[in-house]
């Protein structure tokens, strides 16, 4: 098969690093490998790097540098915000909302609250698109609610949130309900998606904490940031050394902000430009698949989505032997399918959309990046017809189009028939 | 025949894993299996004519991820299984490991339903040199699909007293709980893991049982409700 080529679709998985930004990073491995808690010149250098990239990303999100946590991914910023901001105003309340789209780095803690720290959580669902409405956020504010955390823009699926006009309906309520801005209900949103692509001013969004990390937007792994509004209170999770305003311990990753301040720059330049050129591409990308394969279904808003993503369920194909096909072919994506999750669970984000299991399993996601080329998206259209082709000719199954939530209910009558009355396939796994 | 269609020996099977070697754990498909996955043998690309098999059986659901299809055409007269073709909606690992099935039951002129009825999903991951410790679920189908489609064969020709009556199976080791119970809380109402956790106490036992328990009860809930 051909492997000469390759083109790889994944980038809300993760991007490559920017060589500029590795540049940027270099001497702060052996040369300036000081530790910024160091009082002497070594150290004295290393703290300064570290405020100027503090004070870089700080200029991007239109705060204070001091607003600003470093953490080590997306994953730790959202569970420090969650779990921080909930323990620190527990006593005032112990009331969670969140959406049935975030990322599991927000679902989980919401989770862990709920089951072991006696909080209760809203788990706002979302429209077919993914979307959640202002009126939705505000219907579920209670006397107790400390915070509410909605994501930027979806991970899987692309859709957007409108999270300013959320952070305005919050900030009413709190003003009818006689509270300050300092005061519980807080708003977090995750970011980690939107980097790159949307407007990331938390004046302007009116967000209380904001959640990016370097991965996404081609800066190196292992540095996240937390945004958290001035007066707004955090319990830390990581005690020690008493970095970050005590509120995350541990030696500061110098190197990894020196490099997510240079990608982050980078990426706020390009950012108009490469918006345009994505949502073109994408668009036409989606319009091309649509027309050249049969039975697709796109998952997610068909504007309010992220430039760069392309979410479709490609019915009566399992989504990992999908996948394994375009990897044979030089291409890489991602999928819902539970078969390529560790739980063995399909995606609860095209779930919650309101799509049936089997979508589920059938959904390709194929994220753009700034390598990406028309040529590449081509390439990719000439090959998914007849992969397309040959795994439905290898399934049995026939699913309708715009089958309705039920469970099951996409499967044809004759499949569900000859399925009706038996048991279960899995069995002993000797 | 493919090469890779041949019994192994056990070097030939331990050059073929890809092992990790810190875990042990096996992490990719191996070579055979991905020559199943690219090149399925036995494949029923077209609908069968009429009189083409004996028998079909279709298990597994499209919500769950995983159908399975097998035709079997019998020789009467020594019980050899003279074809056996098949469909599948699933993953790699599942397509590979019905392929490999589909030759275990047909290679040498054809094994006899008595011996291929023993064939177990191990056996087949034996002759794949392995699948990733989180794709061995995956693989369970075939001889399930092999098992009905048998049995239909066996109660077409008369020959009643041969078909195969599944047993409830335990799902929980340590709580002895079946999949029968789940069938159970589901019919009385349960919908998700926490409703049937507090009807039955499972998982509670065993936490590794989990996720199929999640899956049975999807799996019930879309038979009966679905």
């Amino acid at each position: 098969m051909d492997t000469s080529r390759t083109v790889y679709l994944d980038h809300a998985a993760t991007t490559p690093t920017d060589p500029r930004v590795v540049v940027a990073m270099a001497p702060y491995f052996t040369e300036e490998y000081g530790n910024p808690s160091s009082l002497y010149a070594a150290g004295r250098r290393a703290k300064r790097a570290l405020d100027e990239a503090r004070a870089g990303i700080a200029r991007v999100l239109v705060c204070a540098p001091e607003e600003l946590l470093f953490t080590a991914s997306g994953t730790e910023s959202d569970n420090m915000a969650v779990l921080g901001v909930a323990r620190a105003y527990a006593g005032r309340g112990k009331h969670l909302v969140t959406t049935a789209i975030e990322h599991h780095a927000v679902l989980n803690p919401v989770e862990h609250l709920a089951k072991h720290e006696g909080f209760s959580a809203t788990v706002l669902p979302v429209d077919e698109d993914g979307r959640v409405t202002p009126e939705q956020v505000v219907a579920s504010l209670r006397e107790d609610t400390v915070l509410v955390s909605v994501m930027y823009a979806n991970n899987e699926i692309g859709t957007i949130q409108p999270i300013a006009a959320i952070a305005r309906a919050i900030h009413q309520w709190k003003e009818a309900h006689g509270r300050k801005r300092a005061d519980a209900p807080f708003l977090h949103t995750d970011a980690c998606q939107a980097t790159g692509f949307l407007d990331l001013d938390v004046q302007r969004l009116g967000v209380d904490l904001l959640t990016i990390n370097g991965s996404k937007c081609y800066g190196p792994k292992g540095i996240g940031v937390l945004f958290k509004r001035r007066g707004v209170k955090l319990e830390p999770l990581v005690f020690g050394g008493g970095q970050e305003q005590r509120l995350r311990s541990g030696t500061e990753n110098v190197a990894g902000a020196v490099g997510f301040a240079a990608a982050l720059a980078i990426a706020a330049e390009e950012r108009e430009a490469e918006c345009t050129r994505l949502t073109e591409l994408r668009d036409w990308f989606i319009n091309e698949i649509q027309a050249r394969v049969p039975k697709i279904v796109l998952n997610g808003h068909p504007t309010e989505r992220l430039p760069n993503n392309i979410n479709v369920s490609v019915l009566d194909i399992e989504g990992e032997a999908m996948l394994l096909y375009l990897d044979a072919h030089g291409i890489a994506a991602a999928t819902g399918s539970a078969c390529d999750s560790q739980t063995l669970d399909p995606s609860h984000v095209i779930l919650a959309i309101g799509r049936p299991y089997e979508y589920a399993h059938a959904s390709i996601r194929f994220t753009m990046g700034r390598q990406t080329t028309r040529e590449d998206l081509a390439y990719v259209l000439d090959q998914l017809p007849p992969i397309t082709e040959r795994l439905r000719a290898i399934s049995p199954v026939r699913l309708e189009m715009h089958a309705k939530k039920t469970i099951g209910s996409g499967a044809s009558s004759e499949t569900a028939k000859a399925l009706l009355g038996q048991r279960p396939h899995w069995e002993t796994k000797q | 025949m493919h090469p890779t269609d041949k019994k192994l020996t056990s070097t030939q099977m331990q050059d073929a894993e890809i092992v990790n070697e810190r875990t042990g754990e096996k992490w990719v498909y191996s070579e055979i299996v991905k020559d199943h996955f690219f090149h399925p043998r036995n494949l029923l690309l077209e609908d069968p004519q009429e009189g083409q098999f004996d028998a079909v059986g279709i298990v597994g659901s499209p919500a769950c991820g995983d159908v399975m299809k097998i035709w079997i055409k019998v020789d009467p007269t020594t019980d050899r299984i003279a074809d056996l073709k098949w469909q599948t909606f699933g993953c790699g690992s599942a397509i590979a490991s019905t392929s490999m099935f589909s030759v275990m039951c047909t290679e040498d002129g054809g094994i006899q339903l008595t011996n291929a009825l023993q064939i177990k999903p191990q056996h087949v991951m034996e002759r794949l040199a392995g699948l990733p410790n989180r794709k061995i679920h995956c693989s369970v189908l075939a001889d399930k699909a092999f098992r009905k489609a048998a049995n239909e064969y066996f109660r077409a020709s008369g020959q009643h007293q041969r078909v195969i009556v599944e047993h409830a199976r335990v799902v929980d080791d340590r709580l002895n709980i079946t999949d029968k119970d789940i069938e159970e809380a589901v019919l009385e109402g349960a919908q998700t893991l926490e409703d049937v956790q507090r009807k039955l106490k499972v998982g509670v036992g065993n936490p590794d049982a989990i996720p199929e328990i999640e899956q049975l009860i999807r799996f019930y809930h879309e038979k009966y409700y679905g």
